[in-house]
């Protein structure tokens, strides 16, 4: 390399800056159209304004949704996130026999495809008589983030050193001292890289969420999805915004976290 | 109990969540619809358990389920072929950049964070009949009337490649990134263009990478559900489309189990195609 790249590369970089706006057009428009005056959610823009925003905020049933969606991806992100850190933990730290065979079993849930997941654990739940209901959907998305947290997890886990604890341990303190005062606080930045991640997935899920809910809950994306039945509205579009900077602003947050935490522990 | 006793139990204790999760709400409810697609549907109420052909017969030798099927897995490859072409080249650009690299990935990252209906009911806004598109084309004055450019099959495998494109990206980027550089550079010291290196050395060491990338776009573009409804018209449904019938609709369970899992056969068997030839950590370094 060194010297200039040549025309090829202006090529290559032209082609990229197209992906990338293939990439984000779409969804730039969403966020104009939000906040388009017009009462139809589409071009021309008359105007800019807010009322889809306050029109969201009075809906009744975007609200509920709203609330299940952050229910349900706050207990999902708390049970496989523990689920998840624990299994990551034996997978890095002990030499455990058959570890790519486990490790194909815990990553089974992605491979599987969504609409055959749902399916099998709707029918088998019903056949032990548990009904669609919040504990099945809770179930569900537990069982298909799970995978997710336990790789992003495992990634992190393998750059924290084992002898800090071992040195832990040499001083005398009892395993179960080592993983509180050692192991956990040095481990926080994957157990909220791993939470943040199935939050987002579960917030956003929709193929399993319509197989498990039951009739008249919806969460954010089944009631997007159901209000799209009529035809796309603004408000669908205020809605999508509200999404985006959610699912969007999270992770950075989340980052700034990491970044500050790990700051002050450089220090 | 011994040091080294307890030591070989620790990581048990740990796995067993976990496992025990997978294995009751994945595994046996796999094997449970097993035996469910051998049951009967009746008209009255409670299925027949027994061992009946009839579902199986009918998913497997009924014209209808058979198209179905084949045009969702040429969506599927339609979709895999335009996210590598789209994706290849911008993962090279990212990996042989320099400088910002960190913004480009980030940005690349994002869409995975924004939620999947927003981006497949976005192409409305586009191409819908008083969308961007046929608003800007009816002001240039190059069409009167706005053209019906939504609910056919390309817009499904549009949709399909803007929500996979990432997945290609970043796993083509992995491998990339793990490329010494310095094998380019000696190939071109060599006397191999550039254009000679990249084919005979860059692009071969990539292949596993965008094998991966690949698998991953080919399985979840082939069981997609949403993307058809949102984006298809009522001729273009998916597979995963008729699952949702049998089971949703039309309560029939057991044909609905047989469905689910011919999809998964299909699919299936190729994922254990490439863990063959390629194993799966190159699949888990690509999510990670």
């Amino acid at each position: 390399m060194g010297e200039g790249r040549g025309w090829g590369w202006s090529v290559i970089r032209a082609y990229t800056v197209l992906v990338y706006l293939f990439m984000f057009l779409p969804v730039a428009v969403v966020v104009l159209l939000s906040f388009n005056a017009s009462q139809f959610g589409a071009f021309p823009m008359t105007g800019f304004s807010f009322r889809w925003f306050q029109a969201l905020w009075e809906n009744d049933a975007i609200v509920r949704a709203f609330r299940t969606s952050i229910a349900l991806g706050l207990m999902t992100a708390l049970v496989s996130t523990t689920l998840g850190v624990l299994a990551a933990l034996a997978l890095v730290r002990y030499n455990v026999p058959g570890r790519d065979m486990i490790t194909t079993l815990l990553i089974a849930p992605i491979l599987v495809p969504e609409v055959v997941l749902a399916v099998a654990l709707l029918l088998f739940l019903n056949f032990l008589n548990i009904n669609k209901s919040f504990g099945l959907l809770l179930m569900g998305h537990v069982i298909f983030t799970l995978p997710f947290v336990i790789l992003v997890v495992q990634a992190r886990l393998v750059s924290i050193r084992k002898d800090v604890e071992e040195a832990a341990q040499s001083l005398g303190a009892t395993p179960r001292q080592t993983f509180f005062a050692v192991t956990l606080p040095l481990l926080m930045p994957a157990v909220a890289a791993g939470a943040l991640f199935a939050f987002t997935i579960s917030f956003d899920d929709i193929t399993g969420t319509l197989f498990w809910k039951p009739g008249g809950v919806e969460t954010v994306p089944t009631q997007i999805f159901s209000m799209l039945r009529n035809s796309i509205s603004p408000e669908i579009n205020a809605l999508g915004t509200v999404m985006i900077v959610m699912t969007v602003g999270l992770p950075v947050i989340g980052a700034g976290i990491a970044r500050l935490l790990a700051r002050r522990r450089g220090a | 109990m011994s040091i080294e006793a307890r030591e070989r139990r620790q990581p048990w204790i740990l796995l067993s969540p976990a496992l025990t999760a997978v294995v009751l709400l994945l595994i046996v409810p796999l094997l449970f619809i097993v035996v469910y697609s051998f049951w009967l549907r009746s008209a009255t109420g409670a299925d027949t358990a027994g061992f009946y052909l009839d579902n199986w017969k009918k998913v497997l030798s009924d014209r209808f389920y058979r198209d179905i099927l084949f045009s969702t897995l040429r969506i599927a490859a339609i979709t895999t072929a335009a996210c590598a072409l789209l994706g290849y080249p911008a993962a090279y650009f990212i990996a042989r950049s320099r400088g910002n690299k960190l913004i480009l990935l980030v940005l690349l990252m994002l869409p995975f964070w924004i939620s999947y209906i927003i981006r497949t009911m976005s192409w409305i806004n586009i191409l819908g009949t008083s969308g961007a598109l046929n608003s800007l084309l009816l002001m240039l004055g190059v069409i009167s009337e706005p053209i019906q450019m939504l609910y056919n099959e390309t817009t499904v495998i549009l949709g399909l490649v803007h929500f996979l494109l990432p997945f290609m990206v970043l796993n083509i980027y992995v491998s990339l990134e793990g490329i010494d550089t310095n094998l380019e550079d000696a190939a071109n010291s060599l006397g191999a263009t550039r254009w000679q290196s990249f084919l005979q050395v860059t692009l071969p060491l990539s292949l596993p990478g965008l094998a991966a990338g690949g698998l991953l776009c080919f399985v979840l573009g082939a069981g997609t559900y949403i993307t058809p409804v949102i984006l298809g018209g009522p001729r273009d449904a998916m597979f995963a489309n008729l699952v949702f019938e049998a089971i949703i609709r039309q309560l029939n369970w057991p044909l609905g189990s047989a469905l689910s899992l011919l999809l998964l056969a299909v699919l299936g068997a190729l994922v254990l195609i490439y863990n063959r030839y390629l194993g799966m950590s190159q699949l888990a370094k690509g999510l990670g």
